[in-house]
């Protein structure tokens, strides 16, 4: 009986050490689960879906606070792989956060317009705008992500939102289902010409 | 031919097309004609599209290079014959989705005067690494088909010298004759290019493989081969089934060797390359011409006279065809390249480019449309690549597009046979190039998301790091001004100084005076008095000094 108790304690202590040992060496840095979330968002930090970005809406999704259904530029495929990974039932887009847009856009700032007040720059979440105050400022196209966040502060209203615009290198076949894609095709390969 | 016998090989599935070839060979190569104008898009190639190096108004030679190689994955662009750049802009290029792209316009001036070319030193006496950028600044890219740079494609990498070159002459694709032809009338060309490649491979074997339809092609090769004495070329004809002109597919019929899934057939020690890539590369190494033309098929029902035409490149469609003997009255569709693999042209009124190797136009329509797929496994049993047509179907028809790379959507050549004899006409290879594009799409996006999550992280860092550093700078500046306090300015010290001094000599002024040993109580009382009033005199003085100090502090703490 008494080997019995004094075996499960030194058990116990031994399991204990080790588990405490682990439970620091191996500490995870951070959240996976936000880490995971935020991988599936679209990066614009347009902030729609009402936090201030995409990793802090991934962080209120894996709190629990948010709904995955908020972000109009995912759209239904940021949805569906969210509630895939969290294995939760998908849902349509919250009409109170915005729409979801076919098209993809950037802005352009009219450098005629622009007077330098460098608004613009601030409020750009991933550096896309270059410029220096009172110099005309510009956006690097390439890096804009689109989210349209530059365009309330603008005080002259230079800054307008453009389609990007179909190359051939990332052209995609139209799917066979919808026939009035590739009408669309014709058509716009018409207008082209 | 040499001795050793090729021992050839089978892929699986694969079709016996009717090959309607007849109606294109049976006139001689169609001689070089200079159209009007000339459409040139900066991408004619795989990867990335060349680098501008002319300017509107300016006067080209034939041969001038146009546009030069931008990064490895790139080759130059040089007039196809002189004249001059009326404008560089957006127009309609051959693709399948009909959009614009960058394009040089040169209008001829008929006079075809070329630059001045050097001619190549010989070729057996260069380094294999100096051939290839020699075949590079000719602008060569595979003109099979796909116009992948030809350089790369000889660069045998790590592997020090390659087993096997095969050279595809199958041409396996219904109504397209422009290598057959070329092998007829420029079989000594040919060979010249294949040893060219050879030597710049280091390969010890090469294998022509070609149809058993094209038996003048076969017996011109080998007369060629014969005559250059190349006796590690070995010229072999193989059974006509679509599509042994794949390359993998060619591979396996040849060697016996099976490609790695997604991987090139360097893999496992064989290069393939095209018959015209071959008279290419010979045109280049030993006369120094650049790729500025190329034999394009032009045939179908719905052209009066079809044939083959040694075309310049960045001739306008319409004009090639109209040159052809024009359209008959009922054509219904234009294709670029074959039935089975080409495209439908939006319009005639673009150019022919280094990859195009046929025009087909065609009486017929047959697009009927789409029935439910009855699951009947034709597709299956076509298969060269062998895999589950069905099955890539039904995943692009749900667009789930990871479980249909589960069922190895990009080993899938395109090659249209589960189309062709799927019994409900279902577009099945436009499903796959649909996935394919959108698989493509998305992890361009993926890739876009990843890059701007690294700008916005590293901004909210940078802010961070502002913020700090604003602070850092405010705690500085207090810390000095604290320290300020503290010392007074020197005029201040002076005085303090002074006082001090003052301070020390009465000190030193107090010293025991020598005559007070028999003091009278008087006097004694009379020292005292003295004494007090020169204390309360230095505390006043000590006051006012401090009196002095004070406005500064105020001053100080403002």
């Amino acid at each position: 009986m008494l080997t019995a108790i004094i075996t499960m304690c030194v058990l116990a202590a031994i399991f204990g050490l080790v588990l405490g040992f682990i439970a620091i060496k191996f500490r995870i840095e951070g959240d996976p689960v936000v880490d995971k979330i935020d991988a599936l968002l679209p990066q614009t930090q347009c902030g729609q879906c009402s936090y201030p970005g995409c990793r802090p809406y991934a962080t209120a999704i894996a709190k629990g606070e948010a709904d995955i259904n908020q972000c109009p530029p995912g759209g239904e495929s940021t949805i569906e792989a969210l509630a895939d990974l969290l294995g939760v039932d998908s849902k349509p887009l919250n009409p109170e956060n915005g729409i979801e847009e076919d098209i993809k856009t950037v802005v352009i700032i009219d450098e005629k317009i622009c007077i330098g007040c460098t608004l613009c720059i601030q409020a750009c979440p991933v550096d896309a705008i270059l410029g220096a105050a009172k110099q005309m400022h510009t956006v690097i196209t390439d890096e804009c992500t689109g989210c349209d966040l530059c365009i309330p502060p603008c005080p002259v209203e230079c800054i307008y939102i453009v389609p990007i615009k179909d190359q051939v290198s990332t052209w995609k076949w139209p799917s066979p289902q919808s026939p009035q894609m590739s009408v669309e095709n014709k058509q716009k390969s018409a207008d082209a010409q | 031919m040499s001795d050793t016998q090729v021992k050839l090989s089978t892929f699986p599935g694969g079709l016996h097309l009717p090959g309607h070839k007849g109606i294109s060979t049976n006139k001689k190569i169609g001689s070089a004609f200079i159209p009007s104008k000339l459409v040139l898009p900066l991408q004619q190639h795989i990867g990335e599209s060349s680098e501008l190096l002319v300017k509107a108004g300016d006067k080209v030679l034939k041969g001038q290079v146009l546009a030069k190689a931008n990064g490895y994955v790139s080759v130059p662009l040089h007039a196809p014959t002189s004249g001059t750049v009326t404008n560089i802009e957006e127009q309609a290029v051959p693709h399948p989705s009909g959009l614009t792209a960058t394009c040089i316009t040169i209008e001829t001036d008929q006079k075809d005067k070329w630059i001045s070319i050097e001619k190549p030193s010989d070729y057996k006496t260069m380094d294999p690494s100096a051939l290839r950028n020699r075949i590079r600044e000719a602008g060569i890219v595979g003109l099979g088909g796909a116009g992948f740079p030809t350089f790369i494609k000889l660069n045998p990498g790590a592997r020090t010298a390659i087993d096997e070159l095969i050279i595809n002459a199958a041409e396996c694709e219904p109504y397209i004759t422009c290598d057959d032809m070329l092998m007829r009338e420029r079989a000594l060309d040919v060979i010249k290019g294949v040893q060219i490649m050879q030597h710049a491979l280091q390969a010890k074997r090469c294998i022509i493989g070609i149809e058993d339809n094209k038996q003048e092609a076969y017996l011109a090769l080998q007369q060629a081969q014969k005559a250059s004495n190349a006796i590690t070329i070995e010229v072999t004809l193989i059974p006509t089934i679509y599509p042994t002109g794949g390359e993998k597919q060619l591979i396996k019929v040849l060697t016996g060797k099976e490609s790695p899934s997604q991987g090139l057939p360097l893999d496992i020690g064989i290069v393939c390359q095209n018959v015209g890539t071959a008279v290419a590369i010979s045109e280049a190494l030993i006369d120094g011409k650049p790729l500025i033309s190329r034999i394009i098929t032009v045939t179908g029902n719905g052209i009066k006279q079809p044939g083959n035409h040694d075309v310049l490149i960045g001739t306008p469609i319409n004009e090639l065809i109209e040159y052809s003997g024009g359209y008959d009255t009922n054509v219904q569709q234009l294709i670029m390249g074959g039935p089975m693999m080409g495209f439908n042209l939006l319009s005639d009124q673009v150019p022919v480019i280094k990859t195009t190797n046929c025009l087909l136009a065609l009486n017929e329509n047959n697009s009927s449309p789409a029935m439910p797929c009855i699951r009947c496994g034709a597709c299956m049993d076509v298969c060269p690549a062998k895999l589950l047509p069905q099955q890539l179907y039904w995943n692009a028809y749900a667009k789930d597009f990871d479980k249909i790379q589960d069922y190895n959507l990009f080993d899938c050549i395109e090659c249209g046979c589960c189309t062709y004899v799927c019994p409900s006409q279902i577009p099945l290879v436009q499903y796959y190039r649909f996935a394919k594009t959108e698989i493509w799409a998305q992890e361009r996006d993926k890739i876009k998301s990843d890059h701007a999550r690294e700008r916005h992280e590293f901004r909210l860092e940078r802010l961070e790091h502002e913020k700090q550093e604003r602070e850092e700078r405010m705690r500085k500046k207090k810390a000095a001004l604290q320290k300020n306090k503290q010392k007074t300015d020197p005029k201040k010290d002076a005085i303090a100084e002074a006082l001090a001094r003052v301070k020390a000599k009465q000190q030193n002024n107090s010293v025991e005076s020598k005559n007070t040993d028999n003091l009278t109580k008087e006097q004694q009382q009379k020292i005292e008095e003295i004494n007090n009033r020169r204390k309360k005199q230095s505390s006043v003085s000590d006051k006012e000094n401090d009196a002095l100090n004070k406005p500064e502090k105020n001053n100080l703490t403002k």
